[in-house]
């Protein structure tokens, strides 16, 4: 088990997203930076949509109650050990009173720790995610507080000439190839398909949002990113019928100001969407902080299509050569 | 059944079958969510009913094959899939009663929608409870319905500052609308009542009380009864 000793900005259990509720109008959750969250649980042995802590731009404090096989993915929140700075994007060996915390934020705003085994949190409607508007899943349905304390599934065995050792933590002598590892900028340009109802807008409506810089507003969360820029208008006043939103919708409200649609979003929404982020690059735009720009770039469909499929291609191979590392570790 | 196919970025297809709320658009989104719920096609993730659309959400990965877009793969599936659908063969609609104790603490704005109406509150209950309504759609919330059917009579304007916290299972009014709150959360909604029954029951195979279709009775009760509902119920 491992204590939370302090909480940090903003400390939830999330997983891939509780789909196939959305239809009951159950928000969908889940981890921002999804590529960051399948790696980090694959590093340590388990299945892609096994439960991980997201860490927010201040990390929490915690203490390992038992020993434990993690790893820290994601933006780089300065991650150490008993004050020791630690590697991300490998499997790290921690013993029993290991204490991590987290300093200053470097790339990125969110860091995901996968425990190896799982952390013991009973499913809500088929998913560890925490949707803490309604209190529902994760740890109690709410964000992370001092004093609570997570119970481990089961122990991953890990490799004998580790226990011989006697220090706090030992990193393992591989991590993932750093081509993998996504590019947090502070200023990324951003994948961008036309949305929906595109062409509802202005024609200099439809060049500003592929040409001018946008800002991630303060009032920007998991729900979503509300943006600053040139404000985008309709050709003419017409309302949108509600249907269904998704991960990356960027839907442009009376006030012409776009908000991205990101983890916590609702499942149905009535403003017209200009455009909808290509999955891609979905990771690299949720670690961004509020005051940081971005540009949007255009992406056709099938290019946003065979994107995808190459990343997935990429985490299959990294896949089996992650397994075929952790069986070998444990001749 | 008319319907158009388009993509919602690349992992979501939007089936729409009209341009315009009404009763057959409704009775085709229940006739395809049948369907996919029936079928469940091996690349599909889940689908979002709304009030003319079925959006639904695939696995690209899955259809990865023959050099084929995944979307194009997505489309020609639905459109083989939807011949299956048949006009007619939709499940009657439910009747859902929804007991509600209207007035006090529970409906604080009930003797503003009517003096707004011109009404008094006892009209405005009988307005109300003996409207024809059904669910167009769940959304906004977890089993939050958009109810479609009230009265005009009883229609009034949202708060101008809406409240920061409506306790669950709340009866409003917005405009021509009457809703539930199903969870506790900040809104501008008129305050007429409470029911006892609860729409959203997160540990239950199907966590929503309602559905799109469902025919609704607001069944007016006393605050006696509605307690003894609240005790029998915990």
């Amino acid at each position: 088990m491992m204590k939370i000793v302090k909480d940090g900005l903003l400390t939830s259990v999330q997983d891939l997203g509780r789909t196939g509720y959305q239809k009951y109008g159950v928000i969908a959750s889940g981890s921002m930076d999804t590529f960051a969250h399948r790696i980090a649980n694959l590093l340590v042995g388990n299945e892609e949509n096994e439960a991980t802590l997201e860490v927010t731009l201040l990390g929490p404090v915690i203490k390992f109650e038992e020993e434990a096989i993690i790893s820290i993915c994601g933006g780089n929140l300065s991650p150490s050990i008993d004050g020791e700075k630690i590697k991300m994007w490998k499997p790290i060996f921690v013993t029993k009173g290991a204490t991590l915390s987290f300093g200053k934020p470097q790339s990125g705003c969110r860091s995901y720790i996968a425990i190896g085994g799982g952390m013991d949190i009973p499913p809500v409607m088929e998913s560890r995610a925490t949707y803490m508007r309604a209190n529902i899943g994760g740890y109690e349905g709410r964000s992370l507080e001092p004093d609570d304390v997570i119970q481990f599934r089961q122990s991953r065995p890990y490799p004998r000439k580790i226990q011989a050792e006697k220090r706090s933590y030992v990193e393992m002598d591989w991590a993932i190839s750093t081509d993998l590892i996504p590019n947090y900028s502070p200023r990324p340009v951003i994948s961008l398909i036309k949305g929906p109802q595109y062409e509802w807008f202005k024609e200099d409506s439809q060049q500003s949002l592929f040409s001018t810089p946008f800002k991630v507003s303060s009032q920007s969360d998991r729900m979503g990113f509300r943006m600053e820029g040139e404000t985008l208008s309709l050709k003419e006043p017409r309302e949108l019928i509600s249907e269904a939103v998704s991960f990356g919708s960027i839907q442009v409200p009376n006030d012409g100001n776009p908000i991205v649609l990101l983890a916590d979003r609702q499942t149905t929404g009535g403003y017209p969407k200009i455009g909808q982020v290509a999955s891609v690059d979905l990771p690299v735009l949720c670690q961004m902080k509020p005051g940081e720009h971005l540009t949007f770039k255009e992406m056709t469909l099938a290019e946003a299509q065979q994107a995808l499929l190459e990343q997935e291609h990429s985490i299959q191979l990294l896949k089996r050569s992650i397994s075929l590392k952790q069986k070998e570790e444990l001749k | 059944m008319d319907y158009t196919l388009t993509p919602l970025g690349d992992q979501a297809i939007v089936i729409t079958v009209s341009h315009e709320i009404n009763e057959e658009a409704q009775a085709n989104v229940r006739l395809i969510s049948q369907l996919l719920d029936k079928q469940r096609p091996y690349w599909m993730v889940e689908y979002i009913p709304a009030f003319t659309t079925v959006t639904v959400f695939y696995h690209p990965v899955v259809l990865n094959k023959d050099g084929i877009l995944p979307y194009e793969q997505v489309k020609k599936n639905l459109e083989e899939l939807l011949t299956l659908v048949e006009s007619g063969d939709a499940a009657t609609p439910r009747t859902i009663e929804i007991p509600v104790c209207y007035g006090g603490e529970f409906g604080p704005d009930l003797e503003f929608v009517a003096e707004h109406n011109n009404l008094t509150t006892r009209e405005v209950i009988d307005i109300h409870k003996s409207g024809d309504y059904s669910v167009y759609m769940i959304g906004f919330a977890p089993g939050f319905p958009f109810i479609g059917g009230m009265s005009e009579k009883i229609a009034a304007p949202r708060r101008n500052s809406p409240r920061l916290e409506i306790p669950e299972r709340t009866v409003g009014i917005a405009g021509k609308q009457t809703g539930v709150y199903p969870i506790e959360t900040p809104g501008g909604w008129q305050l007429i009542g409470r029911t006892p029954k609860r729409l959203f029951t997160p540990e239950q195979e199907i966590p929503s009380l309602l559905r799109a279709g469902d025919k609704i009775i607001f069944k007016e009760i006393s605050e006696a009864e509605y307690q003894s509902w609240e005790e029998s119920s915990s």
